[in-house]
């Protein structure tokens, strides 16, 4: 047999490492111990041959290294990736309900390193099998979409509710909830006025050069603070600002300061965004829409506006994806968010209440980055075909 | 003309930066009077320019392993030899591109214990993405025809990459660099939750007693030192390419 690909074969190797050298579940006797480790092996061969049988997939993603290129293959491989990641969530689900199945268990069966690898690693297999199945971003990302709704089944049908991070999910579901509102109003309203005064001091700045001279680096230098540093600041004049304006909700630390810390940090991206846009407009086409008898108000509207659009959404995307990321530090400052249950977690040292906060971060900054890209993939395809 | 390469920025942060390190242990009078409710208003439990060094050293180590990886895997991938692993690499920086840093830390914590090992884990983690990028971009800007020439010069490969295709690459692999390092800067001073000393700890100490002196203490110098930081990299930018402006 030849080698094919040595990609695949590096992924196959990584996989085998982390299914046989590092624990795929761990075991504690409550949620603050540290668990003990449930290695893949252990699981098969305590739990019945319907685990066998889960796992049957591997043989295809093993064997593809050597397997001659094609489509065939890789759409084997995207069925076995598909399958063994919902396998494992399974497993893991499965696993749970025998060993902390009781509504009042205080057992908590979690995560190990190995499960998260694997899923990573699965979904290397999956993007790797996409690029050839499927050209465009739209297709892939429904392919990727349709990949996961084993694991929504899964979710819905309650099949992973024993497991440690589901219960935290339930016992921890209004702080949740309003978490999700939380973080979701400290990114829009921390993007959009960003949105309003970034576009309008890009368009300034790339009428004239001299204040572009004078705002970038002023921006380089808020940009450059870090996160902490900046809320940190912000938290005396604002404190002493709501002291002299009583009855305004002004203060030095929650929700205020950290509306404008964020969109003080989503400036810069915008304005650069913007006027990146507007200078990539050919001056050959500005020349040629005044040449028509263009207002300058019809050009900004009707040329320059939607030339500039995708690099001014590339900014955007940028802002959006950071502003996500940022919004789980100002829990630090009592904004509330996904970083409260993060850092209370934390300082509990409670793995899974860290994962209830860290993991809808990480899927809200995931689904913007790929709303961006879409939206942006669309425009400039709208571009191609005209 | 070329117009001298300009580093009064870089002076003046660092002369601020000492200046604050100098002054803020005689400053409880002035911290007093601005915050009259605060018990303690100087932090005291370490000393400012220790805190400094143990944020410094975190930030060189990671980035030290970062960029030897970082760039050590764009090399690799931009070889015939790795070529094809290009697209496996190009789907690992987009999906860690979305990770916040703050995530990258808290997962890392209770994985490895707290202390200096998860923040460490983290920062090398989020380093490598911007150096990667850079590397990337940095060997894609070299021009086909420089390496032409390089070849039909008799250079070896080794020789072409080491004094063609590195020098060229410097600028843009420089920026992924300083990136990597600013962004460090600041998860550092946020590892202060898992545990890590740093400049960090007197704003997590001040905020969770409610001390505003001591948080405006540990951000004002965690913000210099991110300027210094990144003011460097602007003066070395200028020195490696002293045509090319200020980048926006």
């Amino acid at each position: 047999m030849r080698l094919h690909s040595r990609v695949r074969l590096l992924l196959v190797l990584l996989s085998l490492a982390a299914a046989l050298g590092l624990p795929l579940l761990t075991y504690a006797p409550n949620r603050l111990l540290t668990g003990q480790g449930i290695a893949l092996l252990d699981l098969l061969h305590s739990g019945s041959g319907l685990r066998w049988l889960a796992l049957l997939p591997a043989l295809p993603l093993l064997l593809a290294p050597w397997w001659r290129p094609g489509m065939l293959r890789e759409r084997l491989v995207y069925l076995a990736a598909l399958w063994l990641g919902a396998a494992l969530w399974w497993l893991a689900g499965s696993e749970a309900t025998l060993r902390a199945g009781d509504e009042d268990a205080l057992a908590r069966v979690s995560f190990g390193g190995g499960f998260w690898l694997l899923q990573l690693l699965l979904l290397l297999q999956l993007a790797e099998a996409l690029q050839v199945l499927a050209g465009g971003l739209p297709r892939r990302v429904l392919l990727l979409l349709l990949a996961q709704l084993p694991l929504l089944w899964l979710l819905l049908t309650g099949r992973l509710d024993s497991l440690s991070l589901l219960r935290e999910y339930h016992n921890n579901q209004d702080t949740f909830d309003a978490a999700l509102l939380r973080h979701v109003q400290l990114v829009l309203f921390s993007v959009l006025p960003a949105l309003l005064l970034g576009g309008a001091l890009g368009v300034w700045a790339y009428r004239s050069a001299r204040f572009a001279r004078l705002l970038f680096p002023v921006l380089n230098v808020l940009q450059t603070i870090p996160s902490i540093a900046l809320f940190g600041l912000l938290i005396g004049p604002l404190a002493w600002l709501g002291r002299q304006l009583p009855g305004l909700g002004i203060a030095g630390v929650g929700l205020a300061p950290a509306l404008l810390a964020l969109s003080l940090y989503a400036l810069l991206p915008v304005v650069r965004g913007t006027l990146a846009g507007l200078q990539q407009v050919p001056p050959a086409v500005r020349e040629a829409a005044r040449g028509m008898g263009m207002t300058p108000w019809q050009i900004m509207l009707r040329v320059e506006t939607p030339l500039a659009l995708p690099v001014f959404l590339s900014g955007l995307r940028i802002t959006s994806v950071q502003a996500v990321g940022l919004a789980a530090v100002a829990a630090l400052i009592g904004a509330g968010g996904f970083g409260a249950i993060m850092f209370q977690g934390l300082s509990a040292s409670a793995l899974d209440q860290v994962l209830l906060g860290v993991l809808p971060v990480l899927l809200l900054a995931l689904l913007v980055d790929v709303l961006f890209r879409l939206l942006i993939s669309r425009l400039k395809g709208a571009d191609d075909h005209a | 003309m070329r117009p001298a390469p300009r580093s009064s920025a870089l002076w003046l942060s660092s002369g601020l930066l000492l200046a604050l390190l100098y002054l803020l242990p005689h400053s409880a009078g002035l911290f007093a009077w601005l915050f009259p409710e605060v018990e303690r208003p100087l932090y005291t439990q370490d000393s400012f320019a220790s805190l400094v060094l143990a944020h410094l050293l975190l930030v060189l180590a990671s980035s030290l392993i970062a960029v030897l990886g970082g760039v050590t895997a764009g090399l690799l991938v931009s070889r015939p030899a790795g070529r094809e692993f290009r697209p496996l690499l190009d789907s690992v920086l987009a999906i860690s591109q979305a990770l916040p840093p703050v995530a990258v830390l808290a997962i890392a914590a209770p994985l490895i214990g707290f202390g200096e090992w998860p923040a460490l884990i983290a920062l090398v983690l989020y380093g490598l993405l911007p150096v990667t990028q850079g590397t990337l971009a940095g060997l894609a800007s070299v021009p086909d025809s420089v390496l032409d020439v390089a070849r039909g010069l008799g250079m070896g490969r080794w020789r072409i990459l080491w004094q063609v295709e590195l020098p060229l690459a410097a600028p843009v692999l420089l920026a992924g660099v300083r990136t990597s390092v600013v962004i460090n800067i600041g998860t550092a001073a946020i590892a202060s939750t898992v545990g890590a000393r740093t400049l960090g700890l007197p704003i997590i100490v001040g905020l969770s007693g409610f001390n505003t002196a001591y948080v405006l203490q540990g951000a004002l110098l965690v913000a210099l030192l991110a300027i210094v930081a990144d003011q460097c990299f602007d003066w070395l930018a200028r020195r490696l390419s002293p045509h090319v402006g200020a980048e926006h």
